[in-house]
């Protein structure tokens, strides 16, 4: 099983090149198999992916993803320079607001898509992909035409997302103060914290908070939240079931479901593109709506055996029509799932595809977003 | 680790069970145990030619798709169909009920190119240090 250790980092030599979370340490002792994420050596799995995807739908989990780059976007025209940089419409956030929205370049490609979290009028925060810290942080201070400063403070931050039915009242407990009437998307200081954030934000499509706290005190925090989290059960959950839960959900992942090459249009993301404002890439977004995107992404489930996996060509009659972007077996709903970037007009619900796996092609029907959604019932 | 003496082993991680005209093949448990959840196996077909060392089948986990490779050359003559319904038979019961498939070697020699428990047991402390 050689790819097997492509996959997973077996050996010391081949990490020595990778970073380390601030907690490693304590993914170690809590039995974690690491593996490569991009530049980080991160924890895939403590137990299981399929264990660890369920209590995170049905109890309560802790991802590290203090991997995550952290921007400050600060001074008086912070507002006016993110409304140039993103799709969304930043100009809307009140404070202790926040947005998802693509970054395009003038072509419409999408350079990453982020959080902006609004602090305050003439301060925000930028939580971006781990891979992209570098390439982003060059973007914004390249397209900068204003005095606002950007600074990268991604090693200054740990962030941990506490995710599940139970995370209210775990995260409760462990920053004492009530959290459990903050809307989704937004963002408070740490009431006993000299620096930390709480948002309630997340990549499970379950309830849940992302907490951001300094990386010195990274140790101390991790510790607080598993023994904040023990009457509720919480486990710590790795990056294997991350993918699975995020899928389910119909959220994307940068580097496969978009990339420099498409647009938020093709992807799905039309509802972060406000074109009542300027913005880098407007015009070539607002001529492909006119005249029409020639690809988009559809969520499609397998009808025969296999799993659907990144790179995998998709064909309709014969024609290859598409690559399949994201794939994986659904812990929830028992099915092999994915995503796949295919041509007009075959992404409507209902068309059968034919995923080609080694040798063999597989029947899959295009389904709609997401594959899960979780029942509207928050419970602490 | 569970290594069971009377087995012969490969260095892909691949168990071999030595029966009168045929050879039993399955995953170890180490191998399991790393691939972690097995969510679907593509079993040979019976009848098929197997080389020594050339991948065979293919076990995935939620995360990855891993070779299964044939530790001597032969005809598959059966295979465990209890895979295809219940791939997590592998990680259970890697050794007994989650055996992959049956072949009638070309040559009874081959086999004694498998590691024995013991070597295998060394190959895997060295391999994992």
């Amino acid at each position: 099983m050689p790819p097997y250790y492509f996959e997973t980092a077996m050996t010391t030599d081949s990490m020595t090149a990778h970073k380390q979370l601030p907690v490693h340490t304590e993914h170690l002792a809590l039995g974690a198999k690491m593996g490569i994420f991009g530049d980080w050596e991160v924890p895939l799995y403590y137990r299981s992916v399929i264990e660890e995807h369920d209590w995170v739908r049905t109890g309560v989990g802790v991802f590290d993803i203090s991997h995550m780059g952290e921007f400050f976007v600060r001074g008086k025209s912070a507002e006016i320079f993110l409304n140039q940089i993103v799709t969304n419409q930043v100009s809307r956030l009140e404070d202790g607001k926040a947005l998802y929205t693509p970054v395009c370049r003038p072509d419409g490609g999408i350079v990453d898509d982020v959080i902006v979290y609004r602090l305050k009028a003439d301060s925000f925060l930028v939580i971006v992909n781990a891979a992209n810290v570098e390439k982003d942080f060059e973007w914004f201070v390249k397209n900068n035409q204003t005095d606002t400063v950007v600074s990268n403070e991604t090693d200054r931050f740990a962030l941990f997302a506490v995710q599940g039915p139970r995370s209210t009242a775990v995260t409760e407990r462990l920053l004492e103060q009530t959290v459990s009437e903050m809307p989704y998307y937004s963002i408070r200081q740490a009431a006993h914290w000299k620096t930390g954030y709480v948002a309630r934000t997340g990549y499970t499509g379950e309830i849940g908070y992302e907490i951001l706290c300094p990386a010195e005190q990274a140790t101390k925090i991790w510790r607080a939240l598993m023994a904040a989290g023990k009457t509720e059960g919480i486990q710590p959950i790795g990056f294997g079931a991350r993918d699975t839960l995020r899928l389910e959900a119909g959220m994307l992942l940068y580097g496969q479901d978009m990339t420099d090459e498409t647009t938020p249009l093709e992807v799905g993301l039309e509802r972060t593109v406000f074109f009542e404002k300027d913005f880098i890439g407007k015009h070539a977004l607002l001529n492909q709506k006119k005249s029409g995107v020639k690809k988009k992404l559809a969520a499609f489930e397998l009808l025969e055996r296999g799993i659907p996996r990144h790179g995998y060509d998709v064909y309709v009659n014969g024609q290859k029509t598409g690559v399949v972007t994201s794939g994986s077996y659904s812990p929830t709903l028992k099915k092999n799932i994915g995503l796949a970037l295919l041509e007009q007009p075959h992404v409507q619900a209902g068309e059968i595809i034919d995923i080609q796996i080694r040798q063999s092609q597989v029947k899959a029907k295009v389904v709609n977003f997401p594959f899960y959604k979780r029942q509207k019932k928050e419970k602490g | 680790m569970n290594i069971p003496k009377d087995l012969r082993y490969t260095k892909t991680h691949e168990w071999i069970k030595p029966n009168q005209e045929t050879v039993t093949v399955g995953i170890t448990d180490y191998a399991q145990h790393e691939i972690s959840d097995i969510v679907f196996v593509e079993l040979p077909k019976v009848g098929q030619e197997a080389a020594q060392g050339k991948a065979i089948c293919v076990v995935e986990s939620v995360k990855a798709a891993f070779d299964i490779y044939a530790p001597v050359s032969g005809v598959v003559k059966s295979i465990n169909t209890t895979l295809e319904s219940d791939p997590a038979m592998a990680n259970k019961d890697p050794y007994g009920n989650g055996w992959f498939f049956e072949l009638t070697p070309a040559d009874s020699e081959e086999i004694n190119n498998c590691l024995s428990h013991s070597e295998y047991e060394d190959f895997l402390k060295q391999s994992t240090h």
